[in-house]
């Protein structure tokens, strides 16, 4: 399990690839998070933005088959188009890849210290949590397995 | 008892600090005592932790509820709800 905050750019097809290495891995599931149409700088809590990634990998290992998995997530500026985040995880079959990606981006959303601030024509504005996020993350604790 | 406070993001902007380290006044035993204690300073102190507002806390790395307790040497964060991703 791979856990990385940097600054700098990642590329997904090496990270796969890394995490491929069993045979008995079958399938891999991957996201990655672009910036939409905005500059913007990332601030992160160092040492804590790190432990709080690996409590949600650990959390999403104890629910799924994860055979291995990788998070980076970049901080600093960011141009529009940039890569922020990405996830890869692998496992046997596509359902727990899948589901396991999913659980751990929208927790990320939630519980990993990150902080957006858009720079626009009229200045710069820290983004604002959406509860849509929240609502995202809430759901994996009523759905079991 | 001292802690180690820090301060992220518009919090950090609108208090003027990224850190600060604190003699805890008696009887200030959760997270959520310490953040009444900061907002009773007034000024922007007063704005950031007004009670509607939506601050989230950590306590040596790990997120935590109002009801946390706090020890001497702790590192105590405050900082908006996260949003990364």
């Amino acid at each position: 399990m791979k856990v990385s905050v940097q600054p700098q750019d990642f590329d997904l097809g090496a990270e796969t690839r890394a995490i491929c290495g069993s045979s008995k891995v079958g399938a891999v599931a991957s996201f990655v998070g672009l910036v939409r149409d905005v500059r913007m700088t990332l601030e992160h809590y160092p040492g804590m933005t790190e432990n709080a990634i690996r409590k949600i990998v650990d959390e999403a290992a104890a629910r799924w088959q994860v055979m291995d998995c990788t998070v980076i997530h970049r901080y600093g500026d960011l141009e529009p188009n940039e890569q922020i985040v990405m996830v890869a995880v692998a496992s046997a079959h596509r359902g727990d890849a899948f589901q396991a990606c999913e659980f751990i981006m929208d927790y990320l959303k939630t519980q990993a210290p990150f902080w957006k601030k858009e720079h626009r024509a009229g200045g710069a504005t820290w983004v604002e949590a959406r509860a849509s996020d929240e609502d995202a993350a809430g759901r994996w604790s009523k759905q079991g397995k | 008892m001292r802690v180690t406070l820090l301060f992220f993001a518009s919090l950090r902007e609108q208090l003027g600090r990224p850190r600060e380290e604190l003699e805890l006044p008696a009887g200030t035993a959760t997270v959520g005592a310490l953040r009444e204690h900061l907002r009773s300073r007034g000024g922007p102190w007063e704005s950031v932790f007004g009670p509607n507002k939506p601050v989230r806390a950590a306590v040596n790395l790990d997120m935590v509820q109002p009801t946390a307790p706090i020890k001497a040497g702790d590192e105590i964060a405050f900082f908006p709800p996260v949003t990364g991703g």
